[in-house]
């Protein structure tokens, strides 16, 4: 049974939006220009290809259903309480194999010494093995280290192999289609001569297709390798219940993404709609709203948040009815945080909005539009919400990082998602108190800091290349 | 501007600037090649000399290299502009191969320079005096004791009143003119020997500019300093200039003396700035605009740049860069009529056809029509707020009873200098700013106190044309949409087939291309822009354009162009124009009837034949004999000390007195009232009353 | 000027009491003093007289707004509205769920968090401002590129990371100070130290390339190429000109968060084991102390709003515009 979690179907809002976004600015020549300034960064591309990998990931990790139960039930069929997703399928191996506590990454021991029983019915404590990681390897102290290098090259092999062919099909499929629309217009002759390895050489002339192709190498042996990896081992080893840690760094990977794209969905409408109606009206809607979000903003950001997550809290648990699974639960609190987000943080672009939209009223395309006599509302929509579009997406890229980044101080300070939602703050709030041991249990941090660098650079670095690309201030020449 | 002084009478140049006794050469540029960083040229090798004492104009539209070649001599470039090569000698010093620290010396000390907006150009927290200073104590070896001293000194030498109390000031409390004072001080303060002034009177008004001008001329005089000026204007040229060159695209095409430019200007190019100059004189037909646009920066150089639109350009001047050429009387030119067979020919028969334009009479057809916007004692003002309680405190006038009339298919003009209250009048009567008081009845209907839905009815038969082409169109909308928008609003046209129809007829009106109605605004220079915003007010059939300004923002050469297109609509539609200007030669050549503006009141008004050819309020008199003109002679200059007046504050009795030379007793108490000189000719002033 | 900086703190009353009415609508209007009752006690098997107790003794047995039992003046006083939330406009903030006074808790810890917060904030100030305009002397060189991309990385970096590798580093491995706790007088160095030097690093990134952008931009101007006409040097344009108009808009940022220093850091102070008010409020959070919480967000809106009035104040300092008018 398919289902449909709010943040579901936020995330669908917003792949359709996108979609459309694009769709839309393909056809306007001046829409298109500065994203064609972004494609010839080459970081902005490259972090671009980083981004939508992990976008991939999120995506095939909302995808969520319910598993039917053998039996039945009155003729019905039943279905489980858990909720999966596509993703759970896909990493349906490493998700199972859980040991039964910490283990280090590519270990074959257990982190903690048990008492076992040896062959002569001693009592022995040592460190057991695992029960999945390295479990084919008959002596690990010998041949963990030559497996591992070996099963590293293999996959870098493959990844590098599969990302050639890739490469390559892709290309020929590109320069099908280019020649097919040249067919179609009739202006073919020229194009024809061409064929499919010139077309690639000339792409390859092209610095940020350059750069962007060998990160795509470069990805694709790592996949390998991971792949290869994880099929007999831990790769990022397991957390304290056994779990693999690289299984929750991924599924953590959606939760970030909700927290980054759907807060700026909620807030974007008021942050748009106050901020020009601000700008543009002025008078007491402009001292109300500037009111609204003096008061919104003179709370301390956390304070607030806390405040209003934890009276969250207290309104769900009062209504445990409402939910039919803990996902849908998990999954409510969650929403309810990007609500309470972008709530908080809609002030600092409903600034900046009216602030631009003071700027652009008194422009004289504006009052040429009065003197038509042309109507408030078509004013806003036809002259001044296109030329704050640059800020508000500037806004929003820029903003990703940060609520990234936010979302793991706020489940640590106790107030972010469910502890049963699996972010990379509840990563690193449960693998903080295990700093004190001896020797350390360093890989749950690492996985999650490292996720997160990852993530959170590349969504800066994009974001400065959009903002490079549609700052008119940088692009006046 | 008088319309019997023609250019026939270049030859007679006598005034003003001041021959002093000019030395050696203190300035040499040989072969200045100024580029991006991607190699594009911005400056293509530039060579001229400045003697001591001697001003040297460099002249030319926007975007042709002259801020360039300033600040490659000051080596201020800005970053990704470098000077590729060339030599710049000042004195003995090679400036280009001196060491920075060498070069900082240099820079303020032996060559000072001074920029184009005096508000922009000074630090807004620091001090007058301070800034002043800096110069001083780094330039020259002083005690802190004298260098206060020499500040209050240099201070009053530029001619500012009250020194003392003006060093402790910030450049926020100074007026523009003022502040372009201070900077001419902070130059003077290492005494240069070379002074780059870098359009230094474009921001302000006339009147003011008028003192700069002279304030630069005294100081040379003076100081015996070479001065390189930068301008664009003809007007000031012709003031201040010994020696000009005239650059276009990034080279000198021409480079004579002053008086040797104006009498027989040699390349094509300066021959018709000369002629797309509008007056009086040439009122009854169209000016000779150059078609086409300023070629952007770093263009490749193949050919001669003006070639694409010269009219006497032939086969030559499209495939090979001509060569600079010497005429015999010392006229240096960069024109292959100079060099070539062919081009002697051309040249011969050309010449005799230069400066033949007739002395037609200034206004047209003087058939009245009815009146179609009459304008009774319209106000605007707006609260002043302060204190705690943000209580109105008193108004700034900014309109104070203005009363106009525009009769069918004529011009009038609204003149006045910047803060006067013209353009808040324009859009007054748009009921964009909704008016105080008064009445405005446009076509027998009063618009005032009318509600949007009843204005709309109204709307289509005024409408505005605005200053700045590059503000005025929407960036995001396509030309179609933008004419549109008011056939839309209005419902003009009743089917999209009919609105698509009229929009190729409007961009035709305006010559423009059909096919440019697919693109966007950023596409098109900005006289093009002007042309589509005024397709934009055609398309629903206005009776009365009200024009802000529409050629200020342009180049003299675009600006004729539009110019031309006004005054053919008008004959082709029969419309009416109220042309807001502080541009009086463009007055001159468009209206029919000028009203002056002071303080937002009118002061004067008639025809343009009485106001501007004899003129009774000593305002508009003030006005017209600061106008730099190109033939350099005009009227007895009246230089009006001080600055326009703040409107929240306006003097008490009549608003000029506190700058009028001949200010009675009794201006300083009343308000003059009208003082009727003949029909159409009104003025607000005692003496003419008397 | 007077009259402005008047009308400014005048316009803190309606935004202290449109603070009020939200948290109080927050606290007490989505959820009823039951719920929070019943939260505290445990959730299951609550009795309601254990209820109605907790309510008591926490002095939420009250009407929301209006008592309509009770006398005069008491009809408005003796609502949870003006014994929660209006006492708080004379900092009476009540008392915690373990019954301590939370003003005289709120004095006792505001030193401590100060010892922290003070010196990072000014220390960071003075190295950010001088990493950023190391960064604008070498703009557009190799070095600016490198420091500009050295900011990224850190910027990108979680501020908990900061926080759990530098302890792990500065206290486990290499045994320098104390991983956590806190002393007053001249012992605290040792115990400042770590967490000031992390507070530092944790906004190296943002904020210098933020001031960055705000010198380029300042740069740019007209008056600087005025300033370097007259043959100053790059460093004293940078120093005189440059950083004296780059001051406005840096105020702008800085003078807002300086009465907030009294807050402290929540993070900071929790992994360290100080004990100021950050360390307080995620106490209380996690013990869903509602009072104590209540307080903080009316204590923090104070202080914003104090800075606010700072920074108004500031700007006649720094710009003589604002000074004179």
């Amino acid at each position: 049974m398919p289902v449909i979690l709010w943040t579901d179907a936020m995330i669908y809002l917003l792949l359709a939006t996108v979609v459309a976004a694009a769709l839309w600015i393909r056809k306007r020549p001046h829409l298109a220009l500065p994203w064609q300034r972004v494609a010839k960064s080459s970081v902005g591309m490259v972090s671009l290809l980083l981004l939508s990998l992990f976008v991939l990931v999120g995506l095939i990790d909302t995808m969520h259903y319910r598993v039917a139960l053998p039996e039945k039930s009155n003729g019905q069929t039943v279905y489980s309480v858990e909720v999966l997703s596509v993703f759970d399928a896909f990493a349906q191996g490493i998700k199972s194999r859980t040991e039964k506590t910490y283990s280090a990454p590519l270990a074959a021991y257990l982190y903690a010494k048990e008492s076992m029983e040896t062959l002569e019915g001693k009592i022995r404590r040592d460190y057991p093995r695992l029960r999945y990681g390295g479990a084919h390897l008959a002596d690990p102290q010998r041949e963990l280290l030559g497996d591992v290098l070996k099963r590293t090259g293999i996959g870098a092999l493959e990844g590098l192999l599969i990302g050639v062919l890739l490469i390559v099909v892709s290309n020929m499929l590109f320069h099908f289609f280019v020649k097919l629309r040249a067919v179609w217009s009739s202006t073919g002759l020229e194009i024809s001569k061409d064929n499919w390895i010139s077309t690639f050489t000339r792409a390859m002339k092209n610095k940020p297709l350059r750069a962007l192709l060998i990160t795509a190498l470069l990805i694709a042996m790592l996949l390998g390798i991971t792949v290869n990896l994880a099929a007999v081992y831990h790769v990022l080893g397991t957390d304290k219940v056994g779990q693999d840690v690289l299984y929750l760094a991924l599924k953590s990977i959606r939760t970030g993404l909700v927290i980054g794209t759907v807060t700026t969905l909620v807030m974007l409408p008021f942050a748009l709609l106050f901020g020009i109606a601000a700008g543009y009206l002025r008078g007491w809607v402009d001292d109300a709203i500037q009111y609204l979000y003096t008061v919104l903003s003179s709370i301390p950001s956390v304070l607030l948040i806390a405040a209003a997550v934890l009276m969250m809290q207290v309104y769900i648990e009062m209504h445990p009815e409402w939910f039919e699974t803990s996902a849908a639960r998990a999954d409510l609190r969650l929403l309810f945080l990007c609500l309470i987000l972008g709530v908080t943080s809609w002030t600092g672009l409903c600034r900046l909005l009216r602030g631009e939209t003071l700027k652009l009223r008194e422009l004289e395309y504006i009052q040429a539009a009065q003197a038509f006599g042309v109507s408030s509302s078509r004013i806003l929509t036809r002259h001044i919400v296109p030329n704050v579009m640059h800020i508000v997406l500037i806004a929003v890229v820029m903003d990703f990082s940060s609520l990234v980044l936010a979302e793991a101080v706020l489940s640590y300070v106790g107030v972010g998602v469910d502890p049963s939602t699996m972010s990379f703050g509840t990563l690193i709030n449960s693998a903080r108190l295990e700093m004190g041991r001896e020797p350390m249990v360093w890989w749950t941090l690492a996985a999650a800091f490292g996720f997160m660098l990852v993530l959170v650079l590349a969504a800066n670095l994009f974001a400065d290349a959009v903002r490079d690309a549609f700052d008119p201030r940088l692009n006046r020449a | 501007m008088k319309s019997d002084s023609s250019l026939n009478q270049l030859s007679s140049l006598t005034s003003s600037p001041s021959e002093i006794e000019r030395g050696e050469f203190i300035l040499n540029v040989d072969g200045l090649v100024t580029c991006l960083n991607n190699g594009a040229r911005i400056v293509d090798d530039i060579s001229f000399r400045i003697k001591q004492g001697e001003t040297f104009a460099l002249l030319g539209e926007s975007g042709c290299g002259k801020s360039m070649t300033a600040l490659s001599l000051m080596r201020l470039l800005p970053d990704g502009i470098r000077v590729a090569s060339g030599d710049i000698k000042l004195e003995e010093e090679d400036i280009l191969a001196l060491p920075e620290y060498a070069m900082r010396k240099i820079r303020g000390g032996q060559m000072a320079m001074i920029f184009q907006e005096p508000g922009l150009s000074l630090n807004p927290v620091m001090t007058v005096g301070d800034q002043i200073a800096e110069v001083l104590t780094l330039h020259q070896p002083m005690r802190s004791k004298e260098v206060h001293l020499r500040c209050i000194e240099l201070l009053e030498q530029v001619g500012i009143s009250d020194a003392p109390r003006r060093a402790s000031e910030y450049p926020f409390q100074l007026s523009g003119g003022m502040k372009q004072r201070v900077m001419i001080a902070m130059a003077m303060a290492g005494q240069p020997k070379l002074l780059i002034a870098d359009e230094p009177t474009t921001a302000l008004d006339v009147t003011i500019q008028a003192q700069v001008l002279k304030l630069l001329r005294d100081t040379q005089q003076k100081t015996g300093m070479a001065l390189l000026l930068i301008t664009h204007d003809l007007g000031v040229v012709a003031q201040m200039a010994h020696q000009v060159g005239v650059m276009y695209a990034g080279q000198i095409i021409e480079q004579a003396s002053r008086d040797q430019l104006f009498a027989r200007p040699a390349h094509p190019y300066t021959q018709k700035l000369f002629a797309a100059l509008p007056d009086a004189g040439r009122s009854g037909q169209p000016l000779a605009a150059i078609p086409g646009n300023v070629p952007p920066l770093g263009a490749p150089r193949i050919a001669c740049r003006f070639a694409p639109r010269c009219d006497k350009a032939w086969a030559l001047c499209h495939e090979q860069v001509p060569e600079w050429t010497q005429l015999e009387n010392g006229q240096g030119v960069r024109c292959h009529l100079y060099t070539s067979q062919k081009g002697s020919e051309k040249l011969n028969l050309e010449t005799s056809r230069f400066f033949d334009s007739s002395t037609a009479n200034g206004v047209g057809e003087e058939g009245k029509g009815a009146a179609l916007l009459q304008v009774e004692n319209l106000q605007v003002h707006f609260p002043i707020r302060k204190g705690i309680l943000q209580r109105t405190v008193g108004h700034v006038k900014a309109v104070d009873g203005v009363s106009i009339n525009i009769p069918e298919g004529r011009t009038l003009a609204l003149v006045g200098e910047s803060g006067c209250g013209k353009t808040t009048v324009g859009k007054a009567l748009l009921q964009l700013i909704t008016p105080t008081a008064g009445s405005v009845r446009f076509a027998g209907y009063e618009l005032m106190g009318m509600s949007a839905k009843q204005l709309r009815k109204h709307r289509a038969g005024m409408q505005m044309i605005f200053q700045d082409p590059y503000a005025s169109l929407n960036p995001k909308m396509r030309v179609a949409e933008i004419l549109q928008e008011g056939m839309d609003a209005l419902s003009i046209a009743k089917n999209s087939d009919e609105r698509q129809r009229r929009i190729d007829e409007l961009l035709e009106q305006v010559g423009l291309e059909k096919a440019s109605k697919w693109r966007y605004p950023h596409e098109f220079s900005g006289g093009q822009r002007q042309r589509i915003a005024i397709a934009r007010v055609l398309a629903v059939n206005p009776n009365l354009l009200i024009c802000d300004e529409p050629t200020s923002a342009l180049d003299v050469s675009v600006q004729a162009q539009i110019l031309n297109l006004l005054k053919s609509l008008q004959q082709q539609l029969k419309l009416s124009y109220l042309f807001i200007s502080h541009n009086l030669a463009v007055v001159e050549y468009l209206a029919h009837e000028v009203y002056v503006m002071y303080l937002g009141r009118i002061v004067e008004r008639g025809t343009v034949q009485e106001v501007l050819h004899a003129p009774r309020h000593p305002y508009t008199q003030a006005l017209l004999s600061a106008v730099p003109r190109i033939d350099g002679q005009g009227m007895k200059i009246i230089r009006l000390p001080g600055e326009t007046p703040s409107p929240s504050h306006p003097p008490q009795g009549c608003h000029f007195h506190t700058r009028c030379a001949q200010a009675m007793a009794e201006c300083r108490e009343v308000y003059p009232s009208e003082t009727i000189i003949s029909a159409t000719h009104r003025v607000h002033c005692y003496l003419a009353a008397k | 000027m007077i009259a402005y900086l008047i009308r400014r703190i005048l316009y803190a009353i309606p935004i202290l009491i449109g603070v009020n009415l939200l948290t109080f609508s927050l606290f007490f209007v989505v959820n009823t003093a039951d719920d929070m009752a019943r939260m505290q006690l445990g959730m299951k098997r609550v009795t309601p007289e254990a209820i109605e107790k907790w309510k008591q003794q926490h002095g939420y047995d009250k009407p929301l707004l209006f008592n309509a039992h009770a006398e005069g003046v008491r009809k408005i006083s003796d609502t949870i509205f003006f014994q929660k939330s209006a006492r708080m406009f004379a900092f009476d903030f009540g008392s915690s769920n373990d019954g301590r006074n939370v003003a005289r808790e709120i004095q006792t810890r505001m030193m401590p968090s100060l010892a922290i917060a003070l010196p990072t904030f000014l220390i960071g100030l003075l190295i950010y401002i001088t990493f950023a305009l190391l960064m604008t002397l070498f703009r557009a060189t190799a070095l600016d590129m490198l420091g500009v991309s050295l900011c990224v990385l850190l910027m990108s970096i979680s501020g908990l990371f900061y926080i759990i590798g530098g302890q792990f580093v500065a206290s486990k491995l290499w045994h320098w100070v104390p991983i956590s706790g806190y002393a007053s007088g001249m012992d605290s160095i040792k115990f400042v130290l770590l967490p000031v030097l992390i507070g530092v690093m944790g906004s190296i990134g943002a904020s210098s390339r933020w001031y960055r952008t705000i010198f380029l931009e300042e740069i740019g101007k007209d008056y600087v190429r005025t300033a370097r006409a007259k043959g100053l040097s790059e460093l004293r344009v940078l120093f005189r000109h440059v950083l004296k108009n780059a001051m406005i808009p840096i105020l702008t940022g800085v003078v807002v968060v300086i009465p907030l220093l009294f807050m402290g850091s929540l993070l900071t102070e929790s992994f360290f084991g100080i004990p100021g008010l950050g360390s307080y409020t995620i106490d209380a959070i996690n013990a869903q102390d509602f009072g104590v919480v209540r307080a903080m967000v009316f204590l923090g809106s104070v202080l914003y709003i104090a800075g606010l009035v700072l920074t108004d104040i500031s700007y006649t300092i720094v710009d003589p515009r604002v000074r004179l008018q």
